[in-house]
Order: C-alpha cells, then structure tokens, then sequence
C-alpha cells in the first residue's frame, strides 16, 4: 500500500445560500511539502484554506488530515496552525503573550512554554521585542510574531493566508525567503494562499490555480509555466503573461485554435522572416531588459523581451518571429490541445 | 529663531484660545460659576427674616454630620450605587455578548433591549408603579397565582430602596448595552478565529481576549454609571418621594427636600459641595489608575 498523503481534501464543496464558494475541490497534500493555492480574489482559494482550517463547514466531500477525517472537527481538534492576512496578533498582549497564548490555553507547563517561546522568538528573530505591544511593531515585525504564533507550538500543519500582502514590496521579497527557510528548516507542510503568482512561483513546491470556485490546474510551478492546462493557465502565470493568438493568424494551425506564446519566445524578425507584423503599443523599461507591448487584431499581450535599455517609438510597425516548439495550442474553449 | 515662525506660533496660539473661547464661556456661566457660588453659599448661615445671613465657616458641615438622616441617605445611596453599577454594567455586558452573537431576530433582541432607555425616566416610573401596586400591580397579580401573599414593595422600609434598584438597573442596562455593542463591533472577526485555531474555548476568548478589548468601554460606563447613581432621582419623585421613613431617598433628592421644601439653602449648598468632592475624587481615581492599566487600540 503507498503512504496516505498527509492532507486530502476528497470532493469538497461550499456554497452560501445556493451561491457558489468552492465545488468538486480534490487535492492532496504530501508531508513537508509547500503548497500555493494560487487565484484571483474571489475564486475560492481563502475558502478552501478556511475549510481545511475548520473555521468554515464543508457542505459536500471529506477532509483528511494526517489519516484522520476531520470535515466536522472544530478548528483545535485539527492539530494545525494558522497565519492571518491581518495577522489577527491581540492588540492588548504583549509579544511574548500573544505568542504562547495557544499553548497557554492548552496548559502547556510553564518551564515548557518559556524554552518554546525562546525558540520561536529566536528563529523569528524577535528576541527583545518580547514586551512590545503589536501597536509598537512596524508591519514587518508585526508579520514576524503572526509566523511565531503559528510555529510556536510545533504543529506540522501550518496555513497561511496572504501573509505578505500587508507588507511593502521590498520587504515582501525578504520574508518570502525567510518564511521558505523556516518551512524547510521545520519541516512542517504549509498551504499558503495568494494572488501573487510571483510568491506562488517562487516558494512552492505545488501550485493549486483556482478560479470561481474551481480547481484549474495543478502541478509544480514549472508545469504550470510550461505547460498550462488552458488559457486562464496561460494567462495567469507567468510576468508579462503569456499572449494567445487566434489560429486564423497563423498559416497550418486550423480554425478556430488559440495559439499561446510567451514573451521570451518572441524575437524582432529579420528580413523575410516575419511570421506576424505588429504594431509597438508600449515600452516598459525594467532595468535588465525592456518590455516592448505589441498591438496585432488577431492577438492578446504580445510582448517581446529585449535586454537592456532599448525602446521603441509606439506606433512603429514590427515583424516577429518565433519557433513552432514554443507554441502552446488550445481549443475553442480554451483547453490545451496535445501537442 | 526666524520672525515669521514666532508669528505662525502665535497665529496657532490665538486659534487654539478662539476656538476655546466659547467652551469655556459657556462653563464659566453654567458649571464653574455655580459651584464657586455653591461652596461661598454653603459658608453662611441660613437668611431668615429675623436673623440675617452671617458667616459661619464650617458650621452647616458639621450640622449635617451631626444629621442621622444624611448619614441614612448616604448610606442608602452607597447601597444603590453599589448594586445599581455593578449588576447593570454585569447585565448590559451579558446582552451585548448575546445581542451581537449571530442569532436570529438579532435587530428585535436589540431593539427590545434598548426600549427602556428611550422611555422618559417619569414614564418608566409610571410603568413600574404599575407593576409594583399591591393588590393590582403585575407583580402581585403573578405572585397571586403562585398562592403568595400581596405586598406592598414600595410602601415598606425593607424593599422600597430594591424595588427602585431594580428600575434604574431595568432602565439603564439596555443604555450602556448600546456601548458594549458598538465596542464588540470593533473587535475584529479573526481575533475569534486566531483564538479558535489555538483552542481557545468561547470563555476563555471572552475573558482573555473580549474584556480586555472592551475595557476602555467599561471605564467609560463606570463613570457614567457612578454619575448617574447620583444625579438620576426622577423616579423617586413618581414612587416613593424618598419614603417610607427616609428608606428610599438618595442624596439628590435629599438636596432637593433642603433647598426647595424645606428652604434651607446654605445646608444644601454644602451637601452639593461634599457630593462634587466625592465624585471628583472618584473620577479622578477611576480616569488615573484604571486607565494606565487599561488597553486603548
């Protein structure tokens, strides 16, 4: 018999008054691993983290959780921890206090409570901020005691809800890191919820992608970038995002096809060797590379990468070219045909 | 230091006094004033037509040390203010909790809640002489049925002071419950949520968590409750005009007796006086100790 994963989620639904949170939601989670539930706002994915933490009821389906079915079990019984968007810290405890509260509440022994809350605070680096109010903490810091509230008590489960997005661009990039280190430095399985694809790329081990209340896809991030499993795929991940093209464009892709190419495929055509003429639209400089947006009646978001500082005049008329290798062919309804 | 920041530093200076001006005038006339008259007033000796007012310092003070009946209505509004703030903060606070669950019909819970205090005080008193009225009254009417004997709860020394005890706390628990309410609203739905994931069971969240948070809100209620044990009388008017035998009178309405039924102006001055002391000191304590160890968001 092959070992149980350690989270299943079997068929699991939700709906609030008929309308639609999250339906037919399978998934299974292997031990210590990173787990991205990946979306735009509203497609369920904050929903399915509030069912596996028990702070929803699932109407339909079955939740496992270390070979246990908890679909009914209260939010304690569940043996996980939890990091709030918000950070949910208690305004009127102090550091140290907001981070044993839960062992507190579980009568953990005194002597015990102090050398967790020593190590915790050391991984988080928070030593001396112990009798800080969280009104005294800069966002960051506030960000890091919610991270030593949820690994304080040493639960192998750990959820994360938007835990950066409160946080200024610099930072986030920072704690990204941080909180990838501290998950394998434990060892714990985290499920982190965001709408960021940039986080979900860059620290998960396996990308759930939902939209309305639907799984989309779900793979390791390079599966999802390389290969999508339907145009939503292709055009959420991935900076700039992929661009799709209608096959009529393209000489032998059939009718009706939607042909998806990413920027970093495109190159500037050189003469006679244009597959498409395009119109320059807009330049983006980023440093590194500059992003030239294109315009073309038949295509979405093509963009073509070129290093350095090099921009275009807008309105300028432009050939592409790109080879047959890196097309990505969907059907009419946006499926992702074998290729 | 540069002549146009000192001007820009007056400017402020003469914004700040304009806009207190009219605060501090109406004070002035209507609290500051007054209380200076009171204290000078409550140093002379009572204008009577063959005796003229003199000066007498501390005389009326002590006259009313000396008076069994101001130990009495001390003592009674001590009793009063020591149920009436306690069980209605106790019961305002429990309707909250409740009133902010998610019940159904939670808009009518409130709405009920809140009725007492929108009724005049003289209206509630009317409403509870009808329920405390021997023979007639609801009160005797249920006992009635249960084979208990009439009583007369506000004609007899023993339950007339409970029996207005229980309408200031029907009337002003539902008031301070609006407060609680408010207050519970600002706590935010994942501090129950956080608590929920560390098992925290729904007493424990409440005590360690939910009084904490509401207690700036409690500070506030206590010192209006403390204010309004002492200058909420309507209904003594309307049930028992202090009696029987002083049994139910409080401060308030003694000070009124002295200064309009029995025209003694000077011995009311220096209880008003001493009653301003006393609620002075209490503020003080109250705004100065418990809101150093009170949490504010």
């Amino acid at each position: 018999m092959t070992q149980q994963p350690f989270v299943v989620l079997d068929n699991v639904a939700k709906r609030w008054n008929g309308q639609l949170g999250v339906e037919h939601v399978s998934l299974e989670i292997e031990e210590g691993s990173f787990v991205a539930l990946l979306g735009p706002s509203g497609c369920g994915k904050s929903t399915t983290l509030r069912l596996l933490a028990g702070l929803e009821t699932a109407d339909e389906g079955r939740i496992l959780i270390d070979g246990r079915d908890v679909t009914t079990s209260a939010a304690s019984d569940r043996n996980l921890s939890m990091v709030f968007q918000s950070y949910a810290l208690f305004p009127h405890l102090s550091v140290a206090e907001n981070v044993v509260f839960g062992l507190k509440v579980r009568r953990v022994p005194r002597a015990e409570r102090r050398e967790k809350l020593n190590r915790a605070l050391t991984i988080t680096g928070l030593i001396g901020y112990e009798n800080r109010k969280p009104g005294e903490l800069s966002g960051g810091q506030r960000q890091r005691v919610a991270l030593a509230r949820a690994i304080v008590a040493g639960q192998r489960l750990c959820l994360m809800d938007e835990p950066l997005s409160n946080l200024d661009a610099k930072l986030r990039t920072s704690v990204r890191k941080d909180i990838k280190k501290l998950q394998q430095e434990l060892g714990i399985t985290v499920v982190y919820v965001t709408h960021d694809q940039t986080e979900a790329m860059s620290m998960a081990d396996k990308i759930v992608l939902m939209q309305e209340g639907h799984i989309q896809q779900v793979g390791t991030p390079g599966d999802l970038y390389n290969k999508p499993i339907n145009t939503f795929v292709a055009e959420f991940v991935g900076a700039p995002p992929m661009a799709l093209i209608r096959s009529e464009a393209l000489d032998g892709f059939g009718q009706g096809h939607r042909i998806g190419l990413r920027a970093e495929n495109v190159s500037l055509a050189s003469e006679g060797q244009t597959r498409m003429t395009c119109r320059v639209s807009e330049s983006e400089f980023l440093g590194a590379e500059t992003l030239i947006g294109l315009e073309h009646e038949q295509a979405t978001g093509l963009t073509i990468i070129r290093p350095g500082l090099s921009p275009m005049t807008v309105g300028q008329e432009v050939g592409i070219t790109f080879g047959d290798a890196d097309l990505h062919v969907f059907d009419a309804a946006g499926n992702r045909l074998a290729s | 230091m540069n002549s146009h920041v000192n001007l820009e530093r007056r400017r402020q200076a003469i914004y700040g006094w304009l806009l207190l001006t009219p605060a501090a005038i109406l004070l002035s006339i209507f609290a500051f004033y007054p209380s200076i008259a009171t204290l000078w007033s409550s140093l002379f000796s009572r204008n009577t037509r063959r005796r003229p007012s003199e000066y007498v310092g501390g005389e009326n003070y002590t006259d009313l040390f000396a008076d069994p009946t101001f130990w009495l209505v001390v003592k009674n509004n001590l009793l009063y203010a020591g149920v009436t703030i306690p069980v209605s903060i106790a019961i305002a606070l429990a309707m909250a909790l409740w009133a902010n669950s998610k019940i159904s019909a939670r808009g009518f819970v409130r709405t009920a809640y809140f009725t007492p205090t929108v009724l005049p005080m003289i209206a509630a008193a009317n409403l509870w002489l009808f329920f405390y009225t021997p023979g007639l009254g609801v009160l005797d009417q249920i006992g009635g049925l249960f084979g208990l004997p009439s009583v007369n709860w506000l004609g007899q020394p023993e339950t007339a002071l409970w029996a207005i005890i229980i309408v200031t706390i029907w009337k002003e628990a539902g008031f301070f419950m609006i407060f609680y309410l408010a207050a519970l609203q600002t706590i935010p739905e994942d501090l129950k949520e956080a608590a929920d994931i560390e098992g925290a069971s729904r007493w424990t969240y409440t005590r360690r968590i939910v009084l904490p948070l509401l207690m700036p809100t409690t500070l506030f209620i206590m010192v209006n409750a403390l204010i309004n044990s002492v200058k909420l009388i309507d209904h003594l008017f309307i049930l028992t005009k202090g009696g029987p035998s002083d049994a139910s009178k409080l401060i308030l309405y003694y000070i009124w007796e002295m200064a309009f039924a029995f025209f003694d102006a000077p011995h009311a001055a220096a209880m008003t006086i001493m009653v301003l002391l006393v609620l002075g000191i209490v503020a003080a304590i109250q705004f100065f100790y418990i809101d150093k160890r009170t949490h504010y968001q």
